[in-house]
């Protein structure tokens, strides 16, 4: 056997070799700067940039109405409080979230657990499911728009079926965000569906088993065993959906701007409507980095509430 | 298996002669197919029937001719050509340039590579709506002082900010760095360049990952609506969704028009969409399951 020292010297493989010679002459670090650049000038331009940059504009008076973009400090900030329409929006959000969240997550669920069998047929039933995943918002939105239409919709036929007084949905101030809601779980069942059935597809179906033959029933193996092992999925389907909740707008532009009486302004339309119709650039910025500040306090409550309840079994 | 003895012994003997779930997906499909099957009957229907109340869910006529006219009333084939240049361009920018970069972060030490790579990262958890407006006003200083084709009103607007992402370079750079360096390591010894090996051995080893970020960058491309929307306002630069919108806020209530217009619009994706359907639907898991 070889001395220590000769073998680590021998297990110099010719390639490290060839690394430590690519280090000396410093091409490695032309390489990687050629390799980035591209890539990194792009992310840099549209996304690094970009953050400081509104960060900046937030605290300027930027509008049409002013030629130069003087500094006001938090002027945009205080004024952002004593908006009313700032605070309807972050309610309509906040509420709009509420429901849409876990009312996906329990869709998808269901229906993961429903198509988490070999039955036949189910590939059909998958695939219905999976389609809603390629629809856009705007196609989605429309359809449920007509669906949802108070003179000639289907909804209000079934209502008149059902001898429920027919609705005004998206016309009333009271019922358009819980019609936006409706098309919004519809359009995200697919894609809580794929989670939900990748993760019970990981589950071993030894502890199921087990559960059963200790006698648990289903609802108890449910509830026992397969749920705190769909935790780690639920928290990422919680976090990704509340997001994006966050961000509404599609659905709200194409169905009722915001309308009727404000009742479905959310924080993103509002910001859309000061940037790009009333060009209050300053202010505009002000609402975005109040919107980033809402999704960071949310996620970081999502995931130190769900650390608690969720079980990773590596 | 347990489950079904389960069902037997709670059943006392008695069972269906199919699975009882089928009771429960039904319904459920037919509530999710609904909307499509609705969007589809009314594109085919005269304005008296589909303005009739009840609504008549079989037509007595089928009017086709709803769309000859709606691609009179705004150009869908314009719109569809210009969303599958926009995701293509996207898709096959990102593939390239989120591995050229991926594989510098992951493999090659250059000066500056750390500080590089935690800005980049640092993007990722920005919302859109933080960047939206400088995105605007320099990709209007773009098309007025470098390339009018990627200023405001081109489709090149659309391509250029999303031609790399944060994401893609973070991902590829997760994945290269689980691949084993001993290949690399030789081709480099034969004397193969970084390009080449590359090319020829990391890329070729990465397919899923490729295919997963480039299946994510199609459907996210495919669906963008709210930058189309500030970047583009003349009719024959528009996408899909962005078009379809317009030609709703000018036909609000011509409902067989919108609905051919609509069921236009979502076929290809559709297509696509099955067409693809394993690789849809692994990449989309793969996000749950990364994030899990």
């Amino acid at each position: 056997m070889a001395a220590p020292s000769a073998s680590v010297r021998r297990r110099l493989t010719p390639a490290a070799a060839a690394r430590a010679k690519a280090r000396v002459t410093g091409s490695e670090h032309f390489t990687g700067w050629g390799f980035v650049t591209p890539g990194v000038v792009i992310i840099l331009l549209f996304g690094a940039v970009p953050v400081v940059w509104s960060a900046v504009m937030s605290f300027q008076q930027n509008n049409l109405l002013s030629p130069n973009t003087p500094y006001v400090g938090l002027r945009n900030y205080r004024a952002m409080l004593h908006d009313p329409v700032v605070g309807q929006a972050v309610g309509h959000t906040l509420v709009y979230t509420a429901l849409f969240v876990p009312g996906t997550m329990i869709v998808g669920l269901f229906l993961a657990v429903a198509m988490n069998r070999k039955i036949r047929f189910i590939s059909l039933y998958r695939t219905a499911a999976y389609a809603t995943m390629a629809i856009s918002t705007i196609s989605e939105a429309l359809v449920f728009i007509w669906l949802f239409d108070p003179s000639y919709g289907v909804v209000n036929y079934l209502f008149s079926l059902l001898h429920i007084p027919q609705q005004q949905f998206l016309n009333s101030p009271s019922e358009a965000l819980f019609v936006i809601v409706i098309m919004t779980i519809w359009g995200w069942t697919g894609f809580a569906v794929v989670i939900y059935l990748a993760a019970l597809q990981g589950i071993p179906q030894h502890l199921v088993d087990a559960a059963a033959t200790d006698g648990a029933g289903h609802w108890a193996t449910f509830r026992r065993v397969t749920l705190p092992l769909l935790s780690p999925a639920s928290l990422f389907l919680a976090v990704w959906l509340t997001i994006n909740a966050l961000q509404l707008f599609d659905e709200v532009y194409l169905s009722t701007q915001g309308g009727p009486l404000n009742s479905t302004t959310v924080l993103v339309y509002y910001l859309y409507e000061q940037a790009f119709q009333n060009f209050n650039f300053g202010y505009a910025s002000a609402i975005a980095y109040f919107l980033f500040l809402i999704i960071l306090v949310v996620t970081a409550i999502q995931f130190r509430v769900g650390r608690r309840f969720t079980y990773y079994r590596s | 298996m347990s489950a079904q003895t389960h069902a037997g012994r709670r059943r006392g003997g008695f069972r269906l002669p199919f699975s009882g779930w089928h009771l429960v997906l039904i319904p459920a499909t037919l509530i999710l197919i609904f909307p499509f099957a609705w969007l589809i009957i009314t594109s085919v229907e005269t304005p008296a029937e589909a303005l009739h109340f009840p609504p008549i869910l079989t037509p007595h006529v089928l009017r086709f001719a709803n769309y000859p006219d709606a691609l009179k009333a705004a150009p869908f084939g314009r719109f569809f050509i210009n969303s599958a240049v926009v995701a293509t361009s996207t898709v096959v920018a990102n593939l390239v340039l989120c591995s050229l970069a991926g594989y510098a972060f992951a493999r090659l030490r250059f000066l500056g590579r750390g500080a590089l790579f935690v800005i980049i990262m640092s993007t990722l958890m920005v919302p859109f709506q933080v960047t939206m407006i400088p995105q605007f006003i320099i990709t209007k200083w773009l098309g007025v002082h470098l390339l009018a084709g990627v200023g405001i009103n081109h489709i090149g607007a659309l391509i250029l900010p999303n031609a790399a992402t944060a994401f893609g370079v973070f991902f590829l750079r997760q994945f290269f760095r689980t691949l084993p360096i001993e290949y690399e390591e030789s081709a480099r010894v034969d004397g193969a360049n970084r390009l080449t090996v590359l090319w020829r051995i990391v890329l070729p080893l990465s397919m899923p990952a490729l295919a997963t970020l480039a299946a994510l960058t199609f459907l996210d491309s495919w669906n963008s609506f709210l930058w189309p929307l500030i970047a583009v306002n003349s009719t024959n630069q528009m996408t899909l969704p962005l078009g379809l919108a317009t030609f709703q806020s000018a036909h609000s209530t011509e409902w067989p028009l919108l609905m051919a217009g609509n069921v236009m619009s979502l076929i290809p994706m559709l297509v696509i969409f099955f067409a693809a359907q394993r690789y849809f639907i692994r990449s989309v898991a793969a996000t749950g399951l990364a994030g899990t």
